[in-house]
C-alpha cells in the first residue's frame, strides 16, 4: 500500500474545489487552475487527491499538468518574475533582460532563489507589445525594461535585510 | 434503414453507410491506404483514432489540403485519390519527419521484422533521413514483464487507449511536450512502481519497438545447454491455438502435436501441459466454490460471494491495486502456471529423484503478466521460484525459427506423462468463459451427484464483453458472470462493492478475448477474426477429447491419492493456494 499524507486543510481545500466543479473530469483544467491559485503549485500529493476526487487516473492529471506551461509542480518564489519572450519583446532585447535576471539572481529559467523570494520564468506575449520588452512581477507589469532596470526591479521587491521572516 | 452514400475512390464507385471513414471505405473496396496510428477492433468496441501520424493522407477533389483518411468521413459524391504523386510525396515527407526523431538501430531492435514503422519505411523506399535535429532521450526501463524504450515511440497512442479506455488501468498517459513528450506513468515513475498490471495489451498493439516483452530466450538456452539441469516445460492452452500463425498457418490452426515435437526437439527433458494444472485448478477452485456456496445456503451471511476466479495474473494485480478492500473475494487458488510449478518441484521431482536446485521449470504462456507472476516472492522456496521463468508464444516461435526447426513438417507428438495429461476442461481455459465452463462441469457433478449429459455451456462462450448465465444445480439457481478486458471486470467489481452484484461466481480474464488475445500472443494487427479463430480451435480440441471434465483426469486423481490428500486439504492449501496484497493508495490527513 502507498500512503500519501497531506495537511487536513489542504485536502479539505482540494475536495471543495473539486466539489465546486461537481467532481467532473471535464473540469480538470479549471480545477488545476484553482488549486494552483490556492496552493501556489501542484505537487504530486495534490494531483493524487484531485485524481481520487474526480475518479480518474493520476497519470492523466499529471499529463495535463506537464502539458501546459502555466502549471507548475515546484513552488514559485514570493515574487514570480516572468520575462516576455514573444516576438516583439524578443526583438527589443528580452533575451538580454532575461540573462541579466539569471545573472543577478543566480538562477535559471524555472528556478527559485534559495530564500524563496524570487522565481524566474519566460512566457510568450502578454499582449502589451507596445511596451516591449515586458517583465511581469506577480501581476505588476514593467514596460520598456532596460538592463539597469533589472537591478531596480529586484531591489524594489527585496525585503529589507533586517526582516527576520 | 441505414443510409448509404456513394463516392469515388481511385475512380472506383464505392457505396458505404453514412459515417464511414475514408480509410474504412477504401479498405472495404480493397484499396489499402497505409496507416500507423489507426486501430479498430470493432467486435470488441476498441478503437484508437487520434489521426496523429498523418501517413494515411489522401487527395480529395475540390479541397486545397490533403486529408487524413482515418478521420475524414465519406461524403456523397466525393472524389478521392489515394495514388497520386502528391499523396506519395506527402507520405514520404511525413514518414521522414517521424523518422527524424527515431533511433535507427533496427539491426538490434527486438521488434525488427515485426515493426509497422520499419515495414512502412521499406514500403515508401526511405533511403535517407533528411531531417536530423534534436533527439528524444528517455531512459529505458526493464520490468519483469515489459521493456520500455520510449525513444522509439511514434506517439500513436494505441498503448494509452488500451491502458485507459479498454483496461481502465490508467498507468500510461501522454505527458510533457516537445522532445520530452512521452507516454509514461504519472510523475514519470518507473512502470514497476505504477498501477501497471503487466497485462501486456500495450505491447500487443505497439506498432514499433517502444514496448516489448522481457525476453528470456537466451536464459533458456543457457539452461538447456547445462548438463546438470533437468529442464521441463509447460505450455498454456492458448499457445497451441496461435503459435501456427507465426509459421504462416491460418489463424485457428491447432498445432498442439507440432508444438510438443518442437519443444522436444529444442531439448527439454520433459514436455508437460499447463492444462494438467488447469484441471487441478478446477479441483481446488471448484471445491472452494462449492464450499462457499454450501455455507451460504446454510445461512452463513459472512461468506464472501461472488467468488472470483484467480487464474489471471494481470487480473490479480488489478484487484490488488484497485480493489484492496475486497481481497477476500477472489478464490485463493493459485493460477495453473503456479500450481504446475509447485507440484513439479515437489511431487514430480521426488518421483524422478531430481533435487529442486537442479530442476528448471519453464512455462510457455500467451501472457506477459505470467513473467511477473513467476517472480512473485510468495511463489518461491528459499529464493528458488516454483516456475523459473516464462516465455511468450512469440518468444517460442522465435526460438523454433532460430533452431532451424521446420515447424510445419513436424510430426504430431504427445505430451509426457503424468503432467501432460489433461481433459477438455483444461484446454478451454484459454478462451474467455472457459474457466467458468470447466468449473461448471465439475461443480455440477460434485454438487448434484448426477452425471452432466451435455458438457457444453454455449452461453458463456464468445467475445461479448460481459456474459451472464444461470445454471440449475438441483433446485438452486447458480448465477454466473464472465468478463474479459479489465474495463469490463471493473464494472462487475464496482457492482460488488456497491452490494448490487447478482452473481455467485465470476470469471475474469484481463485480456480482450481471454488468454487467446494475451499480450504474449502473435500480434493480431487489429484483426479480431484471429481471436475468434483461436477460440474455435480450443473448443474443437475440447470436443475431440474423450475426457472433458477435470475430475475425470486419472493423473489428477493419482496426484491427490499419492500426495495431496483431498482438495482444500492441508497440503493442497500449502502448495496450491495463495494470498493477496494491498497495493492500493491511501490518502491520509496529517
Amino acid at each position: 500500500m502507498t500512503t500519501i499524507t497531506l495537511p487536513k486543510c489542504t485536502i479539505d481545500a482540494l475536495v471543495q474545489i473539486c466539489a465546486k466543479h461537481h467532481n467532473q473530469p471535464g473540469e480538470l483544467i479549471n480545477i488545476l487552475h484553482e488549486a494552483q491559485g490556492t496552493l501556489g503549485y501542484l505537487p504530486r500529493e495534490v494531483q493524487e487527491v484531485i485524481a481520487r476526487q474526480l475518479r480518474i487516473p493520476v497519470s492523466r492529471v499529471y499529463g495535463v499538468v506537464t502539458f501546459y506551461s502555466f502549471f507548475t509542480m515546484t513552488p514559485k518564489g514570493r515574487h514570480p518574475i516572468s520575462v516576455c519572450m514573444g516576438t516583439a519583446c524578443y526583438v527589443r532585447g528580452a533575451e538580454t533582460v532575461l540573462d541579466e535576471f539569471k545573472r543577478r539572481l543566480s538562477i535559471g529559467v524555472g528556478g527559485v532563489t534559495p530564500d524563496g523570494q524570487f522565481s524566474l520564468d519566460s512566457l510568450r506575449c502578454v499582449g502589451a507589445c507596445g511596451l516591449a520588452p515586458v517583465v511581469l512581477v506577480g501581476e505588476k507589469v514593467y514596460g520598456r525594461v532596460t538592463l539597469p532596470d533589472v537591478e531596480k526591479i529586484i531591489t524594489e521587491h527585496s525585503r529589507p535585510a533586517s526582516d527576520p521572516s | 434503414m441505414e443510409q448509404t452514400i456513394s463516392l469515388q475512390i481511385d475512380r472506383r464507385q464505392v457505396e458505404v453507410p453514412r459515417g464511414t471513414s475514408l480509410l474504412d471505405a477504401a479498405r472495404g473496396a480493397g484499396i489499402h491506404i497505409p496507416s500507423l496510428c489507426y486501430m479498430n477492433l470493432r467486435d470488441m468496441c476498441i478503437s484508437n483514432l487520434p489521426a496523429s501520424c498523418r501517413i494515411c493522407v489522401v487527395e480529395i477533389e475540390g479541397r486545397r489540403n490533403l486529408a487524413p483518411a482515418c478521420s475524414t468521413r465519406c461524403e456523397q459524391g466525393m472524389k478521392v485519390t489515394t495514388t497520386s504523386a502528391r499523396v506519395m510525396n506527402a507520405q514520404k515527407t511525413v514518414l521522414e519527419l517521424i523518422l527524424s526523431d527515431h533511433p535507427t538501430d533496427c539491426l538490434v531492435c527486438p521488434k525488427s521484422g515485426n515493426c509497422d514503422l520499419q515495414e512502412m519505411a521499406a514500403r515508401l523506399k526511405i533511403r535517407e533521413i533528411p531531417f536530423r535535429g534534436e533527439q528524444s532521450s528517455h531512459v529505458r526501463e526493464t520490468t519483469p514483464s515489459i521493456l520500455r524504450d520510449m525513444n522509439k515511440c511514434i506517439y500513436c497512442r494505441r498503448c494509452e487507449t488500451m491502458c485507459n479506455k479498454v483496461q481502465t488501468v490508467g498507468a500510461l498517459a501522454a505527458v510533457n511536450r516537445g522532445f520530452s513528450a512521452t507516454i509514461a506513468p504519472a510523475f514519470e515513475r518507473p512502470l514497476a512502481d505504477s498501477e501497471c498490471t503487466y497485462c501486456g495489451q500495450c505491447v500487443a498493439v505497439c506498432p514499433v519497438g517502444a514496448l516489448t516483452e522481457n525476453d528470456h530466450t537466451n536464459r533458456l538456452l543457457e539452461d538447456l545447454a547445462n548438463p546438470n539441469k533437468t529442464v521441463i516445460v509447460q505450455t498454456a492452452p492458448a499457445v497451441r491455438a496461435a503459435l501456427g500463425e507465426e509459421f504462416a498457418l491460418p489463424p485457428g490452426a491447432s498445432v498442439t502435436g507440432k508444438m510438443v515435437a518442437a519443444l522436444r526437439a529444442l531439448g527439454f527433458n520433459k514436455v508437460f501441459d499447463t492444462d494438467f494444472a488447469a484441471d487441478l485448478t478446477i479441483m481446488e477452485e471448484g471445491s472452494e466454490l462449492l464450499d462457499r456456496l454450501s455455507r451460504f445456503l446454510a445461512g452463513d451471511k459472512t461468506v464472501a460471494l461472488p467468488i472470483l476466479t484467480s487464474c489471471c495474473p494481470a487480473w490479480v494485480n488489478f484487484f490488488e491495486h484497485y480493489f484492496p478492500d475486497m481481497l477476500d473475494i477472489p478464490s485463493s487458488a493459485r493460477s495453473p502456471q503456479q500450481m504446475f510449478g509447485a507440484i513439479a518441484k515437489t511431487w514430480w521431482a521426488r518421483q524422478i529423484g531430481v533435487e529442486r536446485k537442479d530442476l528448471v521449470v519453464v512455462s510457455i504462456m500467451p501472457c506477459l503478466a505470467k513473467k511477473y507472476e513467476c517472480a512473485r516472492d510468495e511463489f518461491a522456496v528459499d529464493g528458488d521460484p516454483d516456475v523459473n521463468y516464462s516465455l511468450s508464444t512469440r518468444e517460442l516461435a522465435g526460438l523454433i525459427k532460430r533452431a532451424n526447426i521446420d515447424f510445419n513438417t513436424l510430426p504430431d507428438e504427445d505430451f509426457d506423462h503424468p503432467m501432460g495429461e489433461s481433459t477438455g476442461a483444461g484446454v478451454i481455459f484459454g478462451a474467455s468463459g472457459g474457466v467458468m465452463e470447466a468449473a461448471l462441469r465439475t461443480a455440477y457433478e460434485l454438487y448434484t451427484g448426477k452425471k452432466l449429459e451435455d458438457v457444453n455451456f454455449e452461453s458463456v462462450r464468445g467475445l461479448q464483453g460481459i456474459k451472464k448465465a444461470t445454471v440449475a444445480l438441483n433446485d438452486f439457481q447458480l448465477k454466473i458472470g464472465i468478463a474479459h478486458g479489465l474495463g469490463n471486470a471493473r464494472a462487475l467489481l464496482e457492482e460488488i462493492r456497491e452490494g448490487k452484484s447478482e452473481y455467485h461466481a465470476i470469471e475474469i480474464m484481463a485480456c480482450p478475448g481471454g488468454c487467446i488475445g494475451g499480450g504474449g500472443q502473435p500480434l493480431h494487427h487489429g484483426n479480431s477474426e484471429r481471436l475468434k479463430a483461436r477460440a474455435k480451435a480450443l473448443y474443437s480440441e475440447d470436443q475431440g477429447k474423450t475426457r472433458r471434465k477435470s475430475h475425470d483426469n486419472p493423473y489428477i486423481a493419482q496426484l491427490y491419492e499419492e500426495f495431496l490428500g483431498k482438495p482444500l486439504g492441508e497440503k493442497a492449501h500449502h502448495l496450491l493456494h495463495t494470498s493477496y496484497f494491498d497495493k492500493g493508495k491511501d490518502i491520509r490527513e496529517q
